[in-house]
């Protein structure tokens, strides 16, 4: 298969490195792989979704919809509502009733009952999430159904069993719910991150309003219709489609008692300005640009699936991504080259086939962006390396990508890509590697790949990050709290110390 | 009571003529005079004080303060790296050295308008908050961390750690109780601090500071200024370098205000009314785990297990 | 008008590449902010600072001559200047013999400064003087004229391994050297202060030092230059907090 004479056309760089004997992964497999699709024709999309108010199906106020698009395809799936001020406002009222009237009179072990059935309800229906949660955004089957709705089932079945057992939880202190919780949720990862947010206010003892991503409302809209399906009673939550505006009217909602908002910094910092003086409690779990730190004594071979499990993950639309390498120099070039090798053997293409690595881009918009930064990082110097795979003709891909020689001055070594585009850096002490790994205004993850115990104990320790993966990547549990240091945000999810975003402490 | 203005520049023959003492802000272990040059006054006096009638008093600046952050700053790693139980001896030290100073404290209260009754309660309960928040140091982790029972072959555990520079802008009453309440639960875990004291008792809280350098404490860990929170809050909000602001304050439009100022920073920004501030001088509701708790930040760590 | 300086043992390709990229963009959100006048590195590293700033302007400055200490025999710190220039270095930082400055053998500090000023050919000489181990003004003065007569085009103050390094002071005394041979030939010979300037206040000071020593025309990266890492951060922090208003954080500025 190998074919050296190939590489004689090649850049100086490639050249020198080509000069080492090639394993010949071009990209280009001399196997036809068969599709392996996973089956679409059993399910039924309405033509158009509404609002979900207080238990019921309603129109928007509005009288505005707006399409969700499959975006492997760019073809249309539905049409959904866009709630306008008046929608949310009448979602917080009914929010604020169920509240008063049911929610928080229930005896807590018969709110765990609710979200039981809940966690039970989507397992049954596991297959159909995962198929409609790839559809709308674009993510690979295989992480839709092997990670986004197992653990968002397991969230709200950890949650359940937390409804009844809060006097244990807090030490003896006094705590009460803070009553309607206003949640914000983005299109990476829809469903688990509609978990993350429903399951920990209702055990609780909040209400709440959620608004979904405007590029990935579907799947919780068919949370809805579980909650329907198990009889959540009316109002204990309410789901507002819409963009941005929507989002904006429910943080500026009097009679709103919490935010719960993951999304950009940026968005994030307006939020958190926007509700100053309201006493509304709120969490945030905003951007990423975690190190990942790969020691000259690390096992390579496992750093190297952790450092492409921690950046090519749901297409690096991952806040907590990977997505600054910093290898120590005297192993760089040999990182880089089984890095290479082992992204040219990965496939993009359709994220319903059940062997695609890489899905689509979510959105239009955010392949732009991520084009944008390429550019950007290629106009800097860097070297950039893509993968040659072949992309579909239609719907929105870019290929796994690297860059070499990244200057840590330059703008993809500190901005946020959220795509599949990693951004390579050395250093030479672990001293240096510290400094450079918090040396950004981030501080959600981070990882450390060494075979000496003591030193990944003493990087975790240096570390500024909510969670810090040694040794792996990308891991995340019910049981887990999960949230960041610095401007990635405040609070956690997830454990015990997640119950205390959705209590008031004494 | 004596003329004060005799007190000091006049005394009568055979009579000692006191030394009235010059009160410094608390920057980097170090005592100093704002680097604006200016004052403000405050005046009052009692028996058992040598100072005059009105004195003056640092006008803490906008430099002054980032001064003070950049003291705060270097003295975090030190701080936070210590142990836990170093930092709870460090914190008995100090409520020793306040009860060896209880009588100069009670003074310094009356001066500002306590009877003498209800500042012998403050020293004392400011005490006893002190030997309270020692013997938390080494207790934080046991009630905070967690082993997290994760589904896979994997270790996983939640620490906390300090969550940096915190700025307090400290209640103007009780102005010892309320300094010792809200800087107590910052810098046990291992957070560094940059105070805004009281403006309207800031001898208690120099005299406070004179027992923080003379505790152990290292210089850098609590940082007090003294002047206009309405100067200093903002400033404190905006600087990017502080992770964190309390403030203890009635006034809701400054409440507001640091607030927003936080948000462009996403800073840890929490805010108390009255209500919240009368809750300090409660034995019970005035201390506790919540007020630790809210300038922590907590690590996860994830490691697989396998051979 | 800074030299980004690496003159660590530790020094790696990585490293060398890392500042080179630091020094043409030191801003990543701001490029009306442009590149430093130089970087200053140890000779085995020349080609790689050369190719990471290959077209861009920006000089490569090697130091030479057995840096630090400077105590090796003639031919040793000739070979070190003569192949650091043919390695591409455009300018050559030398040190002087300071124990012969101190034990009064100026001939021979005068003749090793001539020495190397004919091995660098058209490259550029700067002298570094080691003011911190000199011990009184009036060696700086002497080993300044020295450095001068011989044909240095820049005199420096430091090596950055000697404390102290640049201070105002020792600053002053080398700019009224060049202000004394100015007058009295009519050349202007540069001035580099390096080690110990790392606030953007600092430097300002320095700056006004140098205006009302020698006027404008020095305030230029062809006769003045810090030699300072540290010093570039603090002026991009300053200049983003004059843009925003409020004090920014280290964090917020590349590290390399």
């Amino acid at each position: 298969m190998a074919t050296p004479r190939k590489n004689e056309k090649k850049t100086d760089a490639v050249k020198a490195a080509s000069s080492e004997p090639d394993l010949g992964f071009t990209g280009e497999s001399s196997w036809q792989y068969e599709p392996s699709l996973e089956g679409t024709d059993h399910l039924r999309f309405e033509k158009k979704y509404e609002l979900f108010i207080g238990g019921r199906w309603v129109a928007p106020k509005s009288k505005k919809y707006f399409p969700t698009i499959n975006p492997a395809t760019e073809e249309p799936i539905a049409e959904v509502a866009e709630a306008n001020a008046e929608d949310v406002d009448a979602a917080v009222r009914s929010a604020r009733t169920a509240y008063d009237k049911i929610w928080s009179k229930l005896r807590p072990a018969e709110r765990a009952k609710y979200l039981y059935r809940i966690a039970r309800a989507m397992q049954e229906k596991a297959r159909d999430l995962a198929i409609v949660e790839t559809m709308d955004g674009g993510k690979p089957i295989k992480e839709s159904r092997d990670f986004d709705v197992p653990t968002a089932s397991a969230h709200f079945f950890y949650h359940a069993g937390w409804a009844d057992k809060l006097d244990l939880a807090f030490h003896g202190r006094p705590y009460r719910p803070l009553g309607v919780a206003g949640q914000i949720i983005p299109w990476n990862f829809p469903l688990l991150m509609a978990a993350w947010k429903i399951a920990p206010a209702l055990a609780c003892g909040n209400t709440v309003v959620l608004k979904p991503a405007e590029t990935t409302p579907l799947t919780a809209l068919l949370l809805a219709k579980i909650f329907e399906e198990i009889e959540l009673p009316p109002g204990v939550v309410n789901i507002v489609t819409g963009a941005g505006a929507t989002g904006a009217a429910l943080v500026a909602h009097s009679d709103v008692n919490k935010i719960a908002f993951t999304g950009s910094t940026d968005v994030g910092k307006r939020i958190q300005g926007a509700i100053a003086g309201s006493g509304k409690r709120l969490t945030l779990e905003l951007g990423g640009k975690a190190a990942n730190i790969v020691f000259a004594d690390a096992p390579l071979d496992q750093a190297v699936e952790g450092i492409v499990n921690g950046i090519f993950f749901n297409q690096g639309h991952v806040c907590c991504a990977g997505s600054r390498l910093l290898v120590e120099e005297s192993v760089h070039d040999l990182v880089v080259r089984k890095l290479r090798d082992r992204i040219a053997t990965m496939r993009v293409g359709n994220p319903l086939d059940k062997n695609t690595d890489l899905g689509a881009i979510n959105s239009k918009m955010q392949l732009e962006k991520i084009r944008g930064l390429v550019a950007a990082g290629e106009a800097e110097g860097a070297e950039r390396w893509s993968s040659p795979c072949a992309l579909p003709k239609k719907g929105f891909f870019f290929p796994p990508t690297f860059f070499t020689n990244v200057a840590q001055a330059s703008r993809i070594a500190h901005e946020e890509i959220f795509g599949p585009v990693l951004s390579i850096l050395t250093f030479r002490t672990p001293d240096e590697a510290v400094e450079k790994a918090n040396n950004t205004m981030y501080g959600l993850s981070a990882g450390v790949w060494t075979d000496k115990g003591s030193k990944s104990f003493w990087m975790a320790q240096r570390l500024q990050a909510g969670v810090v993966w040694a040794n792996t990547f990308n891991k995340f549990d019910p049981s887990s709290p999960f949230g960041g240091y610095k401007e990635s945000g405040f609070g956690r999810e997830g454990g015990r110390q997640g119950l205390s975003s959705y209590v008031e402490v004494g | 009571m004596a003329n004060p203005s005799k007190r000091v520049s006049a005394a009568p023959a055979r009579q000692r003529l006191s030394i009235p003492k010059a009160y410094k802000m608390y920057v980097g272990g170090a005592f100093i005079r704002s680097e604006s040059g200016r004052y403000y006054q405050v005046s009052g006096m009692t028996k058992g004080s040598a100072d005059a009638e009105v004195v003056n008093i640092p006008l803490g600046s906008r430099k002054d303060a980032r001064d003070a952050v950049l003291a705060g700053k270097a003295a975090l790693h030190g701080w936070s790296s210590r142990t836990a139980f170093n930092r709870g001896q460090i914190l008995y030290r100090l409520a020793e050295v306040l009860e060896s100073r209880h009588e100069e404290l009670v003074t310094s209260l009356v001066r500002a308008g306590a009877t003498e009754r209800d500042a012998i309660d403050e020293v004392n309960a400011s005490v006893d908050r002190a030997v309270w928040y020692a013997g938390l140091a080494d207790k934080i982790s046991a009630l905070v961390a967690s082993h997290n029972p994760v589904s896979g072959p994997h270790f996983g555990f939640t620490l906390p750690e300090a969550m940096g520079l915190v700025a307090v802008l400290a209640p103007e009453s009780p102005a010892l109780l309320g300094l010792v309440s809200t800087i107590l639960p910052v810098i046990v875990s291992g957070n560094t601090t940059v105070v805004v004291a009281g403006e309207r008792d800031p001898r208690t809280a120099v005299i406070f500071c004179e027992c923080l350098a003379t505790s152990d404490l290292p210089g850098g860990v609590v940082n007090v200024l003294t002047g206009r929170a309405q100067d200093l809050g903002p400033q404190l909000a905006k600087h990017r370098e502080v992770n964190a602001l309390e403030a203890w304050t009635p006034d809701a439009a400054l409440r507001t205000s640091l607030e927003r100022d936080g948000a462009g920073s996403v800073k840890r920004v929490k805010t108390h009314d009255a209500q919240g501030i009368a809750a300090l001088r409660d034995e019970q509701r005035g201390q506790g785990l919540t007020y630790v708790e809210r300038f922590l930040e907590l690590k996860t760590i994830w490691h697989p297990a396998g051979i | 008008m800074m030299d980004l300086t690496t003159l660590e043992g530790k020094d790696t390709p990585g490293k060398v590449r890392a500042l080179c990229r630091k020094a043409l963009v030191p801003l990543a959100s701001d490029p009306s902010i442009g590149p430093t006048a130089a970087v200053c590195v140890y000779p085995n590293m020349v080609p790689i600072a050369k190719h990471e700033l290959r077209g861009s302007g920006v000089k490569v400055a090697s130091v030479a001559t057995a840096f630090p200490s400077g105590l090796s025999p003639l031919s040793i710190k000739l070979d070190d200047v003569r192949q650091a220039v043919e390695l591409g270095a455009d300018e050559i930082d030398m040190v002087i013999d300071r124990g012969a400055m101190l034990a009064g053998d100026y001939r021979k500090v005068f003749d090793e400064i001539a020495a190397v000023k004919e091995a660098c050919g058209q490259t550029h000489l700067k002298v570094i003087l080691e003011t911190g181990e000199l011990g009184s003004y009036d060696v700086v003065r002497r080993a300044s004229d020295l450095a001068i007569a011989a044909g240095g085009d820049f005199i420096k103050t430091s090596t950055g391994k000697i404390q102290p390094a640049a201070t105002p002071a020792v600053t002053l005394v080398m700019l009224e050297a060049i202000r004394d041979h100015y007058y009295a030939t009519g050349k202007r010979i540069g001035m580099k202060p390096a080690g110990g300037v790392r606030t953007a206040k600092q430097a300002l000071h320095y700056l006004v030092i140098v205006k009302e020593t020698l006027g404008d025309a020095w305030l230029d990266p062809d006769l003045f230059r810090f030699g300072a890492s540290a010093l570039l951060n603090d002026v991009l922090m300053q200049l983003e907090k004059e843009r925003t208003g409020f004090y920014q954080a280290s964090a917020d500025f590349s590290a390399d």
